[in-house]
């Protein structure tokens, strides 16, 4: 039986009224060679420590355990007392337990924990509590009962608020965190399917938002493929690889103009208007897209070397891909000053009825001239796409690899310039 | 002399009547030139082909279909004929039907339609 060196000073009376002191009784540091008077000099930020571990709900059984304490009987059974994963004190300490006491006689302190270190093994995981039944009288103990209940509520309920406290700064910087991303989203051009949708034209809403996750949904898997492919070609892999490769990005390309497709019947206005692109990309957009007559000139001296062939179907793709260019836009010129005629027609008529019905003619002919611009929109993905199928046909397959990689590149550059071009410095 | 009045039993019409088959028109119009298109003059995307011909150094016969009083009957011809609508633009190259604005733009890209129109003598290079 050890004896108690108790440390005097720290165990007044008053201090037994306080939540922390039965923590200092519980609290059995897991170097289990500390000896019962080191458990005093515990400082209450230790005890602060154990009681937000997780073993904190152990101990509180311990405690509440300890605390039902009939009168008149002996020392408590502390092998009732189940601490985590079953631990539990053999009989044989228990009767250690009920023999020791404080050295300090008030009747106050007389629960005392005492560490044998022979039982090092068992108390791995907590401590026992047990009361000395002779020294305290039933009304004390319930006095004591209800303290000590009071001050487990007064505990449990800050641990609580703790809790709480430290899930509501989490979800602060959550929250400023999601802000942000839908910030730079939005200066992307790019809007993030939240659950946000737009105030106008709920369908038309819902169908750009769509084209916007599966345009760039499309955007990544394509980044992926580049990067594969333009491994391959550093690493200096054979043709037929090479090839598959090369196929799996027109493949990946059919795609997008599948999407295209369809977004354009959904919302031919949101295609045009550029808004899943970038600033810088929609600033140089074409009909809804990239300049066919662009695409090769991009590609520019990479292609080299070329056969006379290849030479000559190359100028020929750049001058019909530029005549098909030409005439697509001179047609949207004509479209876009029959629409001008039509809105800006003066509607005068003797009677009111006559204006009314003029400008119901009027606007059933601007729709129709609308309706062209869903056609020309499409004409215009035609013509990127089957420029891109051509410019395969002429190049070999490690030609073609190269061009994808350049492209994909141009494009992917002028992405970053918008996002610099947007975080800028401005005085 | 001759007289063109009179026994209708004599007469016999130098030109078809009004009754005639449309897509026969249409086949007939074709063949008289390298380059035929059939347009409605306030439709856009007809201007655009038209703009894409002469762009080449091509010399195309319109026919204007809203100009013309048969011009309905054969825009629904050739609606049957394509089987889509709209039934304009559409392009015939030495009589022979080409199609509407996509294939007409797929085979310049893809490099057969200057061959063509070489062969049918409305392109000189």
């Amino acid at each position: 039986m050890q004896s108690f060196k108790a440390a005097a000073p720290h165990t007044t009376p008053d201090m037994f009224c306080h939540s922390s002191f039965f923590l200092r009784y519980i609290y059995l540091p897991f170097t289990l060679s500390r000896r019962f008077g080191s458990i005093f000099s515990l400082k209450s930020s230790d005890v602060d420590v154990v009681g937000n571990s997780l073993h904190y709900d152990a101990f509180n059984t311990g405690i509440r355990a300890a605390e039902i304490v009939s009168s008149g009987t002996g020392c408590l059974d502390t092998g009732q007392f189940m601490y985590q994963k079953g631990t539990t004190l053999g009989n044989g300490h228990t009767e250690n337990w009920g023999d020791s006491g404080l050295a300090d006689n008030s009747q106050h302190t007389d629960t005392s924990t005492d560490v044998d270190t022979d039982d090092k093994n068992q108390l791995q995981h907590g401590a026992i509590i047990t009361v000395d039944q002779s020294k305290l009288k039933t009304g004390d103990q319930k006095t004591l009962r209800r303290l000590a209940q009071n001050r487990e509520a007064a505990r449990k309920s800050r641990l609580r608020k703790k809790a709480y406290v430290q899930q509501l700064e989490s979800s602060r910087l959550r929250l400023t965190q999601l802000e942000q991303e839908l910030q730079k989203a939005r200066q992307q051009g790019i809007f993030i399917a939240s659950g946000l949708s737009g105030g106008h034209g709920l369908v038309s809403g819902n169908a750009a938002l769509a084209f916007d996750t599966d345009y760039a949904q499309w955007l990544n898997e394509h980044q992926r493929l580049i990067n594969d492919l333009r491994s391959g070609l550093n690493s200096h892999l054979g043709d037929s690889e090479l090839r598959i490769l090369v196929e799996s990005v027109m493949a990946h390309y059919d795609e997008v103009f599948k999407l295209k497709n369809i977004g354009a019947k959904a919302d031919a206005f949101h295609m045009l208007s550029g808004m899943w692109k970038t600033p810088a990309e929609r600033c140089f957009m074409w009909l809804g897209g990239f300049r066919s007559s662009e695409l090769l000139k991009i590609l520019g001296n990479h292609l080299e070397p070329l056969t006379d062939q290849q030479l000559m179907g190359i100028c020929n793709l750049q001058q019909s891909s530029q005549q098909a260019e030409d005439a697509l836009s001179q047609g949207m010129e004509a479209l876009q000053q029959a629409l001008v005629d039509t809105l800006s027609s003066a509607c005068l008529g003797p009677t009111a009825s006559g204006n009314v019905a003029d400008y119901m003619s009027q606007m059933a002919i601007a729709m129709s001239k609308l309706a062209t611009l869903e056609n020309f929109l499409h004409q215009a993905d035609l013509l990127r796409h089957q420029t891109l199928q051509q410019m395969h046909r002429i190049l070999t397959t490690r030609q073609a690899a190269r061009a994808l990689v350049v492209f994909s590149d141009y494009n992917s550059r002028l992405r970053a310039l918008s996002s610099l071009w947007l975080a800028r410095p401005r005085n | 002399m001759h007289c063109q009045t009179g026994s209708w039993g004599s007469y016999v019409p130098t030109t078809r009547t009004t009754v005639g088959d449309p897509l026969e028109r249409i086949e007939r119009l074709a063949s008289e030139n390298a380059v035929v298109i059939f347009s409605i003059s306030s439709c856009c995307m007809c201007h655009a082909i038209k703009r894409l011909f002469c762009g080449m150094g091509v010399n195309p016969t319109v026919y204007e279909l809203d100009q013309d009083p048969r011009g309905k009957d054969m825009e629904k011809a050739l609606m049957r004929l394509l089987g889509s609508s709209p039934a304009v633009p559409v392009v015939f190259i030495g009589g022979k039907l080409v199609g509407t604005m996509d294939r007409v733009m797929a085979s310049h890209i893809n490099g057969t339609l200057v061959p063509l129109l070489k062969q049918a003598g409305a392109l000189w290079l």
